[in-house]
């Protein structure tokens, strides 16, 4: 009797995606059924699903190669991979926890937005283990249309509208770009398999007028700058982070990122390396224009989630200096920082979220003067975030620019390490600025109307231990880090 | 040598009072208060041993090692130990701390708790960054200073608080995050030399070249020099030292300007020996500049505060004129002369910060004859008046008597003739300002309400007084203990200009966009 020959379905290598999905399948069902005052507890059992995820992500850590690769090559779960799910999830996790308290508030307190979290989670973690030109493309697409929905999520509110379909426009453009790029490369190559794609280059050796392939590598290039937001393809971000729910720009903010960051790194890292000499400089001028204009322009920003916006594209330049670097301490740079990048800007998000009245009137940043007079506690935290973000040490922050700025500067690029610092040095000035109003101003305001309920206040404490004991004792997660981009 | 990790337990004592007050009822001032002091000065206490124990060699000694971080290249490692460099400092810190704590017993009403953690916390990072002997540790400790002083300033500070505070940190800030690329580079030039962590002896012994020297010495140099600070980049300073509370300048002045000047004695001039030779007339000339300078400016302030600040500068200028002299009397005379700005400085603050408590104005126009309403006061300001100027019998004296004698002996010599005018200068300015405060009628009205020195604010004074005159006249037991690990310096920092090898391995500083040169 003759077998069917099958492709071998290993769904170890994509156990995460796969509980992920099914519980946002089961809590869309389970959806219908909640009355709308008690959506609260979708929450719960979502985070129930992130909880089981992560110990799925525990035991595929340093898992035999057997069982990293299914589908033919197409999906690589190995520990660079595993490494991002993890900050995916910290992402998740911590964005579910503020999200209740903004949704009540905003009397948008719709069920969907749990399952649409957890399905933008398992399209990034399909985004970090794509070894196929398509997988990503396929991760990018869920993780997409999970975001424009998101973003659009309050959806009585006008700028909560544009967010989301500035975002969806030009979110479908720059799709378009990475399309076309991965569409000539494959023209060039024969394979949208990242390793044939490398292997392919070293076979036939690499030709610098292989316009084809260098064209299809930089639109590639395009499409995931965009999703990082790295200057010039920057734009869309301030708009759609002012306008979208709060929780969901705090999302936004810390795991597409870093899904963005993975797919970058794989593809560059493994499928073009034969490149770097093109793609070195390319990323180097990137990651000069988007920390300074983010910066910049930050400097000026009244609005707080204006401000918290171009200072996150401001830390994709920095992140963009250690993959200029392209070698192990930059590399492991970027992956600790997307974990640091992730507790710290959630948790001042979490502020933010608290500080807020219904349709977030007073978000700007005059609007925290004297909040430390009247919410000691909650001021400090915001502090530790904030000089987390400015680098401060002894903050995670801090060592993750450390991480960074060295690996440019073991690789020789020391031009680009001090732009880099002088950088993060003008960058102090804005997130001084809220300390300045939050501590050295008089009240205007009593904040009488902020609560603190037990999962914000849960996302706000994971959050200072993520910023702080990293920060002193990071030893173990740069080794966790060192060990993933061994790939 | 004790067993004991003597360092340890001092820097994180104050720690341990900041986790005690953060338990603590904000509204219990007294309580707060005397947790605070008596944190540091549990914390004086631990660092008297030191100097009972300390062996006069050029040894650090009372070293503690513990791996802390190891990933990737890098090793860094909670090194801690103190040679006859730092050991002043370190007592220097811990004992002006509980006086700057008892000083704004009643300077500081509201947000007590917040300022007393605030200040602790500052103790602990400038305790840290004097001990540190891994340049990784001492790198955190020096930023982390930053952020309480930052508060101190922008949160109890006077008019222009914020602008002072945003100053302060944006200067310091950007000064040290160049060090922080040299550091990195400095790092990997080590690997390469095949040293495995951030340890400075290892660095100590590290030939670099000198066109490499010359970027890392600058960056060094610039994020130190805004600490001292040098001629241009001073401006923050006075007005951070008007604009901080009491217990802020006392502390800004006696101990963290002293980071500036150390960070030059401990690290810019032993690494980088060819280099800081070669900077040697452009600092001298800085720092000749700021003496000058900040005198003829001091001269015309009008505010008591003011003043004291830029006498800061100028007094800084001399130490780190006795430093790049780079021999025994000159840098002798500048460690000393850093001691006795530390006691002279800061005890100059605390009076003018009980002025200003009493009268709420720091304007010499609004004062005149307080000598007959306030005796005590007056002897003491007036002591503390002739050490800032350095009279014989006082401290000063003994400090820039030794910076001008090295200064002069070494290659600084006309240096020095025009830096010996400053000492006169720093005569008029203080003495005239003394004169228009304390002598003549007491016209002003309100002043005569003015009552004398309480008893804690006698005895905030006494041990300051009292160091004046131990320092002035037998500064013998400070020097001594300085001696072996001065003369190790000059050793470091000379022997590898005359015998310099080049080295094996070139580094290329500025690499192409496009052609990176892998630095392992």
């Amino acid at each position: 009797m003759e077998t069917l020959a099958t492709p071998a379905i290993n769904f170890a290598a994509i156990m995460p995606e796969t509980i992920l999905s099914v519980f946002a399948m089961a809590l869309l069902l389970i959806n219908v059924f909640v009355p709308s005052e008690q959506k609260a507890y979708l929450g719960y059992l979502s985070l129930i699903g992130i909880v089981v995820t992560f110990f799925s992500i525990i035991s595929g850590w340093n898992a035999p190669m057997s069982m990293q690769e299914a589908f033919n090559g197409s999906v690589l779960q190995d520990n660079f991979s595993l490494f991002f799910k993890g900050v995916f999830l910290v992402s998740a996790f911590l964005t579910i926890l503020i999200s209740d308290q903004y949704l009540k508030r905003e009397g948008c307190n719709l069920g969907e937005i749990y399952p649409l979290i957890l399905l933008a989670t398992a399209g990034m973690m399909l985004m970090a283990s794509g070894t196929d030109l398509m997988t990503i493309f396929l991760g990018l697409e869920v993780l997409s249309v999970s975001l424009y929905v998101l973003a659009g999520f309050n959806r009585d509110n006008l700028k909560s509208n544009e967010a989301g379909l500035k975002y969806f426009l030009l979110g479908a453009f720059s799709t378009g770009f990475l399309l076309y790029g991965m569409a000539l490369t494959y023209g060039a190559t024969g394979t949208t398999k990242i390793g044939r794609i490398a292997a392919y280059i070293a076979a036939n050796g690499y030709v610098t007028n292989n316009v084809m392939l260098v064209v299809g590598m930089l639109l590639m290039a395009v499409g995931f700058s965009f999703k990082i937001a790295a200057a010039p393809f920057h734009m869309w971000t301030p708009d759609v982070y002012e306008g979208a729910p709060t929780p969901i720009t705090a999302f936004m903010s810390a795991g597409p990122k870093a899904a963005g960051f993975s797919a970058f790194l794989r593809v560059f890292l493994i499928a073009v390396p034969a490149l770097k000499a093109d793609w070195s400089a390319l990323i180097w001028i990137l990651a000069v224009l988007t920390m300074t204009v983010g910066n910049i322009v930050a400097l000026s920003q009244d609005n707080i989630k204006r401000m918290l916006a171009y200072s996150s594209i401001a830390h994709a330049g920095y992140a963009l200096v250690g993959f200029t670097a392209a070698n192990s301490v930059g590399t492991a740079g970027i992956l600790f920082y997307m974990l640091s990048y992730a507790f710290m800007n959630i948790g001042a998000f979490a502020i933010i979220v608290l500080v807020g009245k219904k349709g977030e009137p007073n978000n700007n940043v005059a609007d925290y003067a004297g909040f430390a007079a009247k919410h000691p506690v909650l001021a400090v935290c915001m502090s530790i975030f904030l000089f987390s973000l400015a680098g401060m040490p002894p903050t995670a922050g801090f060592i993750g620019k450390f991480y960074l700025f060295s690996g440019a500067i073991k690789a020789g690029y020391v031009w680009l390490a001090i732009i880099g610092v002088l950088n993060s040095a003008a960058s102090v000035y804005y997130y001084l600025r809220v300390m300045v109003y939050m501590y050295m101003k008089a009240p205007e305001e009593d904040f009488d109307w902020l609560r603190v309920t037990p999962p914000m206040a849960a996302s706000i404490v994971i959050s200072v231990l993520g910023v702080l004991i990293p920060g002193a004792f990071p030893g173990y997660l740069l080794q966790l880090a060192q060990r993933a981009i061994s790939m | 040598m004790s067993q004991m990790p003597l360092l340890s337990i001092m820097t994180f004592t104050p720690l341990v009072g900041v986790l005690i007050l953060l338990f603590m009822n904000k509204n219990s001032h007294g309580a707060l208060r005397g947790v605070a002091i008596a944190a540091s000065i549990v914390s004086f206490l631990v660092s008297l041993p030191l100097v009972a124990g300390f062996q006069n060699n050029a040894e650090f000694q009372f070293t503690e090692m513990v791996p802390w971080i190891a990933s990737g290249p890098f090793h860094m490692t909670y090194y801690v130990g103190i040679d006859g460099i730092s050991l002043w400092l370190v007592i220097l810190t811990t004992f002006i701390m509980p006086i700057a704590i008892l000083s704004t017993w009643t300077a500081v009403e509201e947000k007590v708790k917040e300022y007393m953690i605030c200040l602790l916390l500052l103790e602990v990072g400038m305790l840290g960054a004097f001990i540190s002997l891994d340049l990784f540790l001492f790198y955190i400790y020096w930023e982390v200073m930053l952020i309480p002083m930052y508060f101190i300033i922008g949160i109890w500070g006077g008019k222009q608080k914020i602008y002072a505070a945003i100053k302060f940190f944006i200067y310091t800030m950007a000064g040290s995050v160049l060090m922080l690329v040299a550091l990195i580079f400095l790092y990997f030039l080590g690997l390469k030399g095949g040293f495995q962590n951030f340890n400075i002896t290892n660095f100590y012994s590290l030939h670099i070249d000198p066109s490499v020297q010359i970027w890392l010495f600058l960056a060094f140099a610039f994020s130190f020099a805004i600490k001292v600070p040098l001629f241009p980049v001073h401006t923050w300073l006075p007005l951070a030292h008007t604009e901080a509370p009491t217990a802020g300048s006392v502390i800004l002045a006696a101990i963290l300007l002293k980071m500036g000047t150390y960070g030059y004695v401990r690290f810019a001039m032993q690494l980088f020996p060819d280099a800081s030779a070669q900077f040697t007339p452009l600092i001298a000339t800085l720092a000749v500049i700021g003496i000058i300078y900040a005198a003829l400016v001091a001269m015309v302030q009008e505010d008591v505060k003011k003043l004291v600040a830029y006498s800061s500068v100028a007094h800084l200028g001399f130490v780190m004129l006795g430093v790049f002299a780079l021999n025994q009397q000159g840098i002798a005379g500048g460690m000393l002369q850093m001691l006795n700005h530390g006691v002279s400085t800061g005890a100059l603050f605390l009076i003018v910060g009980f002025i200003y408590e009493r009268r709420h104005t720091r304007l010499i126009s609004d004062f005149g004859g307080l000598s007959k309403q306030m005796p005590i006061f007056a002897t003491i300001f007036m002591i503390v008046t002739f050490s800032s100027i350095g009279l014989p019998g006082t401290n000063g004296f003994v400090g820039e008597f030794l910076v001008l004698i090295g200064a002069f002996e070494s290659g600084l010599r006309w240096y020095t003739v025009i830096a010996a005018s400053g000492v006169i200068l720093s005569a008029v300015y203080m003495l005239w300002m003394f004169q228009r405060v304390m002598f003549g009628e007491l016209t002003n009205p309100k002043n005569q309400q003015l009552s004398d020195l309480n008893g804690r604010e006698i005895v905030i004074m006494l041990p300051l007084v009292a160091l004046i005159f131990i320092m002035g006249l037998y500064p013998n037991p400070f020097i001594e203990k300085m001696t072996p690990s001065i003369e190790k310096l000059i050793q470091q920092s000379k022997v590898r200009q005359v015998a310099y090898q080049p080295p094996p391995v070139t580094i290329q500083t500025q690499p192409m966009v496009n052609a990176p040169a892998e630095v392992k």
